[in-house]
């Protein structure tokens, strides 16, 4: 098996050397607890009918939070529908993540300047998307570089291999995150490749590939400001497998008792992303029960404005649905539109 | 007979077909936990993880690898979880299923069964959605065929089974639990490309399809409080379309509205309608009317209701079409 980067281990025991200083880990601790937060309460608005369904990320915040960390703002995130976490690191506000759950397609426009695709529903389509992103940036002369962020599932897709192989043909400046966290829907992810690691996969393809902790936060913030830099420098791209675990079912409407046990989530739950920072930050003696309600109550006032603001929105008008299908609606359309509009009166 | 939601019916027409050694299912989910839909629920533990086989996450594999059994005398029935997520497998069914017949001069032949479930009526996330049939009804090759009631789902699936052809079977998710009738126990099939005239009226013929059968139901319903007596037709099979039964009911009404809940433009309305209008214009007393979703995605949960056509669409594009 190949070794697998731990910087924290599951006793909050530094088994590497630490990346940042103390301040940046308390950062990054905020940014996982603030996340998790927004994941229970997403949850229990879809619970309320409040949201339409909603795919839980509860113990791949470390893997996200890390991954994203050293993403400047002209960087660009395009990742799946389980990122929330990492998208919102990125500047992806709260309220436009329940808007993209409620069902309200506001929810797909971040505000101007954030570099982050709306989530994408489909299963690895954006892994390319990626590429295109990062090659821009490279024939426009910056050094912006792009991350993706998937699945253990999303490898299965004939996109992963189209992906991986113009990133390495072409050397563009891609960062591929694949959150290997055991499931996709029903499927164990030991049926899902028959190769040892996901990681590995990346030799296929001319470019470094690395097995990662993705429940250690330090770790995956190791790794990826290392392939971030690498990237930067014109040196390619790289692929992360952040080993985790999906704590939920795949989405709320998801009933994981059919295909897994009980056993299995309570074990991985013993690993989480979240306690063994918090274990780290307390031995150092940077860690309070005080401070831990402040951020947790400042989470939580942010989280219910943005549900506040969510809910607040008046729904789409018939006339609505046609405005953002082309720049401007072409003649036959608009007739369609006030037909529509029509038929919502009678 | 036993009463039935068409998940139920679909279940027990697959147990029914796995009866038959060379039938095996594929797809995504669809074995431990019985589909998303729950409708291979159980048959897993029944025929066993050869019969029954979770796939990895590969629409392109799933059905190119349909194909290649299909050609080696097996009779697949691939899943699609969405069909939104079909396109990736669209090149093997659009490129290879629909054209080996023809390239061997059908000495080699894809007898696979493809289950598509569709359609909007849910509040589902993007993609969850689509209703894309005509993409599939477009290309030559193919069988297109979709339920609207258990008695038919049951029939059909067993029928497209049995076809020499490829089938992409559409199963409209909003019927799936709402639509409830009487199965026979005993195995039966509803030949594909026979529509149903599944209640005679004599003012005007609605022609629809899957889920809009049920908007088209209701229309009916309330048509006959205002004395107009419309004709219900469930075209049951897309392609081969049954362009007799339609013809044999337009002449009589001489009047035709077309349901569907797909974009209107290049929609399979507009194939019904250039069919009546080719074989049936001197019966006609008014242009046929079309009633489908709009030429826009499908708007997510909050603006659904502006889509999908509405049982007072229905009912007033038959209102027009009688001023005539």
């Amino acid at each position: 098996m190949t070794e697998m980067l731990q910087i924290l281990d599951v006793d909050g025991t530094l088994v590497g050397e630490s990346p940042v200083d103390d301040s940046v880990t308390r950062g990054l601790y905020e940014a996982m607890v603030t996340a998790r937060i927004f994941d229970h309460k997403a949850t229990a608005l879809q619970r309320q009918g409040r949201l339409a369904t909603y795919a839980p990320y509860e113990g791949q915040e470390a893997a996200q939070i890390g991954a994203v960390a050293m993403l400047e703002p002209g960087d660009w995130l395009v990742a799946s529908y389980r990122d929330g976490a990492a998208m919102q690191s990125r500047g992806y506000p709260w309220t436009q993540l329940l808007l993209t759950r409620t069902g309200d397609e506001r929810g797909g426009r971040p505000p101007a300047g954030v570099n982050v695709l709306p989530p994408s529903i489909t299963v690895g389509a954006h892994m390319v998307h990626a590429v295109g992103l990062a090659w821009a940036e490279s024939l426009k002369g910056t050094d912006a570089v792009a991350m993706t962020m998937f699945g253990d599932g999303a490898t299965s897709e004939g996109d992963f291999h189209e992906a991986m192989n113009f990133a390495g043909v072409y050397q563009t400046p891609t960062i591929f995150v694949c959150q290997n966290n055991g499931w996709a829907i029903s499927m164990p992810r030991a049926r899902q490749t028959a190769s040892e690691t996901i990681a590995q996969k990346a030799d296929g393809y001319g470019m470094p590939g690395e097995l990662v902790d993705g429940n250690d936060v330090l770790a995956m913030y190791d790794a990826a400001a290392r392939a971030v830099d690498r990237a930067r420098r014109g040196e390619g791209p790289t692929l992360i497998e952040a080993v985790t675990h999906r704590i939920r079912g795949h989405t709320t409407a998801d009933d994981d008792g059919r295909y897994r046990s009980p056993e299995e989530t309570a074990r991985w739950a013993e690993r989480d992303p979240l306690e063994r920072v918090r274990l780290y930050l307390d031995a150092a003696g940077v860690w309070s029960r005080k401070w831990q309600e402040e951020i947790e109550s400042a989470a939580t006032a942010a989280i219910e404005a943005a549900v506040e603001e969510a809910e607040s929105l008046e729904p789409f008008t018939a006339e609505e649905i046609f405005d953002a299908m082309y720049a401007e609606v072409p003649p036959p359309l608009a007739i369609q539109r006030r037909r529509a509009a029509e038929a919502g009166l009678a | 007979m036993t009463e039935l939601n068409m998940a139920q019916a679909l279940n027990a027409a697959l147990d029914r077909a796995l009866a038959d050694e060379r039938v095996v299912l594929l797809g995504e989910d669809i074995g431990q936990t019985g589909g998303v839909f729950r409708v291979s629920d159980g048959l897993l533990e029944k025929h066993g993880p050869d019969r029954v086989i979770d796939t990895p996450v590969s629409e392109a594999g799933i059905v190119g690898a349909a194909y290649g059994m299909a050609v080696a005398g097996l009779r697949p029935i691939a899943e699609m979880q969405f069909m939104g997520f079909s396109y990736p497998a669209f090149d093997q069914i659009i490129s290879h299923v629909s054209r080996i017949r023809n390239r061997s001069r059908h000495r080699f032949t894809a007898p696979l069964v493809i289950r598509v479930p569709y359609g909007a009526g849910i509040g589902a996330a993007e993609h969850h959605s689509e209703s894309t049939e005509a993409l599939y009804a477009h290309i030559p090759g193919l069988k297109v065929v979709v339920p609207s009631t258990p008695h038919d789902a049951y029939g059909l699936l067993l029928a497209a089974v049995d076809d020499p052809d490829p089938v992409i079977f559409l199963e409209p998710i909003r019927l799936y639990r709402s639509a409830r009738g009487e199965v026979p126990e005993e195995p039966y099939t509803v030949p594909i490309g026979t529509a149903k005239v599944e209640k005679p009226g004599s003012d005007v013929t609605i022609i629809a399809y899957g889920s809009m059968m049920r908007e088209a139901r209701a229309a009916a319903t309330e048509l006959a409080q205002s004395d107009i007596d419309a004709e219900l037709l469930d075209v049951r099979t897309i392609i081969p379309f049954d362009t007799e039964t339609v013809l044999e009911s337009v002449t009589r009404t001489g009047r035709a509205v077309v349901v569907h809940e797909a974009p209107r433009t290049a929609g399979f309305g507009a194939e019904i309608a250039a069919q009546i209008y080719e074989h049936a214009f001197y019966s006609l007393l008014a242009p046929v009317e079309r009633v489908t979703g709009w030429d826009t995605v499908v708007p997510l949960r909050r603006a659904e209701q502006h889509y999908v056509p509405s049982v007072g669409r229905v009912v007033a594009a038959v209102h027009r079409v009688m001023e005539t």
